[in-house]
């Protein structure tokens, strides 16, 4: 009856059908089996959903034993709860949506990378899947590299171009770096517990030292800090920006990204425990908001923009997890998988439609011949920006809320990040859609409103970030209508208990998201008002401006400290160690064994009175030892 | 005559014998000398054999039978060797003849055609 199994099942199916028969199959029966894949799941995880709604939390359903040796006895298991429930459904749901925009954009493909493509998608999903499902830390690490996989085979998915190769591999090298942080804290977690199973390690909490859940949530943090582009980890996600359109949107906007998120959550016990980490956790969140909307104020590739936007955003989440708002933070998850895949998909429209030019100084005006796009993208700004009532405003309402009851000062650096987080969505959106078209005569030529599989999924996602957020109304708005909340509580039960009753003044509250909101109603008619009549210049920018545009001179600080240091300490040693070294003793040992063979082989003159005289030799050497055969051994039992 | 004396000349003879076998190139020659191996054996077994029963005797309880008995082995085991020897000679000189007929020579050294 339990059909959990069922949902990772399809996608794994879906990846080795189109994976082993890419070369074989019409692009259309790839693209069906690919979506229907999906589709599936989805339906499945709805079937899920409901069950959990109506009974809720499934016990925890063993596939079989994967590990077996003395004491060490780990199951592959999954554990369907509210929280990998909403997960599942966030997954196959947006997942479904990116796979049938990804038919239509990636049309122009030849048949076998476009089943390469459908097929890496469906792994993905089938990793990701694996991730939420895992009921102990073993599975989530199985999902959480596979995801790291399918994002450095996605990223690298026009492997003809080196840059974008490179791209791939800096996002593989970093989600690794944060990898070591997730492995040594599950390794720390068996050495002390004995298990890695969420039931079992959150229910003995207790026999972990203070030391002990420090060290390990510190160690899981940096894991999420390399799949989810946290300070230091982030600068991977910009340059994934190589990747197909539909790609930034699942991977690096809707799911993987969010990875990070949902092991934090799911060990929400841990890190309420450790307060010194959800310091930690809360002030790198912040910085990394801060950072990423800073940047995205001066970069002119609409991708790129997004990009830093998911980081930046990504940083409200971890905000959100490091003050307790477990709810809150899983809240913008959802509605940042909404409105940033329509964002990303409606930059791959306008893309599309440009015919691959991706600097916003070249574009304008395009509302006139992509209406569609043009709403949806409109829409999902407004949500991204959090103007009520639109999705993005509850979630994030939520987290900034939560942080004010920590402490102030996350509070207004939060809101500066939310009214930079307008801006430059506004910058973006003036200066894509509205205003005079800036590029060539040619694009003008070719702009045309994307084909229905492309926007039909537009239009899906930029309902829900408009009427998504309705499921999580605050408390000052309405008594008791969170219903996220009410469904995930048994999730965060234990760290509820643990977090003292932090109740805020409803006037002050209301003031401050009043004033907030008219802080950024303000910020988007400036920016609105600034770059719909967007003439770039060519002066080079300066100062601050050339700054941020050139990413604070993080990724070149990191080459100069990291990357060469490494470069060159690997030429020594293949130079060095390698060629003088090691070779060295291994001819060594080759030219040894040639030099006493070529010695030894001078015994062999032929003459048959020195094999007489060698015999005779040894019969006499024999004799004097078989003569002093006592003392000889008495010899040798002293020496040993 | 103390058994010493016996001991060292067969030790001589046998030793001579051993560098004959290895320096000479005359084939003949170096079958001598194995001839003179054997006898320095002879020598030595047939002088063991005659002085146990004075040394049995010196000790003055053995039976004198029984001392007399233990003696022949020796002589007995000389027998033997002297008919393994005498074989031995004929097949080797039988050898030594056809190795003439082919080279010409009693040279030894001819078999370092095992050298390549």
């Amino acid at each position: 009856m339990n059909l959990a199994y069922l949902v990772p099942l399809f996608p794994l199916l879906g990846f080795l059908i189109n994976g082993l028969l890419r070369k074989s199959l019409t692009k259309s029966l790839i693209g069906i089996i690919g979506s229907g894949a999906i589709l599936a799941s989805f339906i499945v995880s709805i079937m899920l959903f409901l069950q959990v709604k109506a009974n809720g939390a499934m016990p925890i359903y063993p596939l079989f034993t994967f590990i077996d040796t003395g004491t060490f006895h780990i199951d592959f298991a999954f554990q369907i709860d509210q929280l990998s429930s909403i997960f599942l459904l966030i997954i196959t749901g947006v997942g479904f949506l990116i796979h049938v925009y990804s038919t239509s954009y990636m049309h122009e493909e030849e048949t076998k990378h476009f089943g390469r493509y459908f097929a890496y998608l469906n792994l993905f999903v089938f990793s990701m899947l694996l991730l939420v499902l895992g009921a102990n830390y073993l599975i989530m690490f199985m999902g959480w590299e596979g995801v790291g996989l399918c994002s450095y085979l996605l990223i690298g998915f026009w492997f003809k171009v080196d840059s974008y190769n490179a791209a791939a591999k800096k996002a593989f090298v970093m989600n690794r770096i944060g990898d070591l942080g997730f492995l040594l804290a599950v390794f720390w977690l068996l050495q002390k517990l004995g298990t890695v199973n969420y039931a079992d390690v959150f229910a003995n909490y207790k026999n972990l030292s203070q030391a002990d859940i420090t060290g390990i949530t510190l160690l899981l943090f940096l894991g999420a800090a390399g799949k989810s582009a946290q300070i230091p980890l982030y600068t991977w996600l910009p340059d994934a920006m190589a990747g197909p359109t539909p790609v930034s949107a699942l991977i690096h906007a809707a799911t993987m990204v969010t990875a990070g998120i949902y092991m934090i959550a799911r060990s929400n016990i841990l890190y309420t425990l450790a307060p010194v980490t959800e310091n930690v956790v809360a002030i790198i969140g912040l910085a990394t908001a801060i950072l990423g909307a800073s940047i995205a104020l001066k970069q002119n590739d609409i991708k790129k923009v997004l990009a830093y936007s998911t980081v930046s955003q990504l940083g409200y989440m971890f905000l959100g997890l490091g003050v307790g708002a477990y709810t809150g933070a899983v809240f913008h998850v959802m509605t940042h998988a909404f409105f940033k895949a329509c964002l990303f998909l409606g930059a791959g429209s306008v893309i599309h439609a440009m015919a691959g030019e991706q600097d916003m100084r070249r574009m304008g005006g395009l509302k006139k011949w992509m209406p569609i796009t043009n709403i949806t993208f409109l829409l999902s700004c407004l949500a991204i920006a959090g103007v009520p009532p639109l999705s993005g405003f509850f979630s994030k309402d939520e987290i900034l809320a939560a942080a004010e009851l920590r402490s102030p000062i996350l509070y207004y650096i939060g809101v500066v990040g939310a009214l930079m987080t307008a801006f430059y969505m506004f910058r973006l959106y003036a200066a894509t859609f509205l205003g005079n078209f800036r590029g060539t005569h040619e694009q003008e030529h070719h702009l045309h409103e994307s084909p229905s599989a492309m926007t039909i999924p537009l239009i899906v996602l930029a309902i829900l970030a408009v009427i998504g957020g309705f499921i999580g109304i605050p408390e000052v708005f309405a008594k008791n209508a969170h219903w996220l909340e009410h469904f995930l509580a048994p999730v965060f039960a234990q760290s509820k208990a643990l977090q003292p009753e932090r109740l805020g003044d409803t006037t002050h509250e209301l003031v401050m998201i009043g004033t907030v909101t008219i802080l950024v109603i303000v910020m988007i008619v400036w920016a609105w008002g600034k770059y719909s009549k967007y003439e770039p210049t060519t002066e080079p920018e300066s100062g601050l401006g050339k700054v941020l545009e050139n990413k604070w001179y993080i990724d070149e600080a990191y080459n100069n400290v990291i990357v060469k240091p490494v470069n060159s300490l690997g030429n020594l040693l293949k130079n060095v160690v390698e060629k003088s070294g090691i070779d060295g003793v291994v001819n060594g040992v080759g030219r040894f064994v040639q030099y006493s063979a070529r010695q030894l082989r001078l015994l062999q003159s032929g003459q048959v009175g020195n094999y007489i005289l060698f015999m005779v030799l040894s019969i006499v050497v024999l004799f004097l030892i078989f003569w002093n055969q006592g003392i000889i051994v008495s010899f040798i039992q002293k020496v040993f | 005559m103390p058994i010493q004396y016996y001991i060292a000349l067969s030790a001589t003879l046998f030793c001579i014998g051993v560098v004959g076998v290895l320096t000479r190139r005359n084939a003949i020659i170096i079958f001598m000398c194995i001839e003179l191996m054997l006898n320095a054996v002879n020598l030595m077994l047939v002088a063991f054999s005659k002085m146990q029963p004075l040394v049995a005797s010196a000790s003055g309880n053995a039976a004198a039978n029984n001392a007399l008995q233990t003696g022949i082995d020796g002589q007995i085991f000389v027998f033997f060797i002297m008919v393994v020897a005498a074989a031995e000679v004929s097949v080797g000189l039988a050898i030594i003849v056809m190795m003439y007929r082919n080279t010409h020579s009693v040279d030894v050294n001819f078999l370092n055609r095992l050298k390549n």
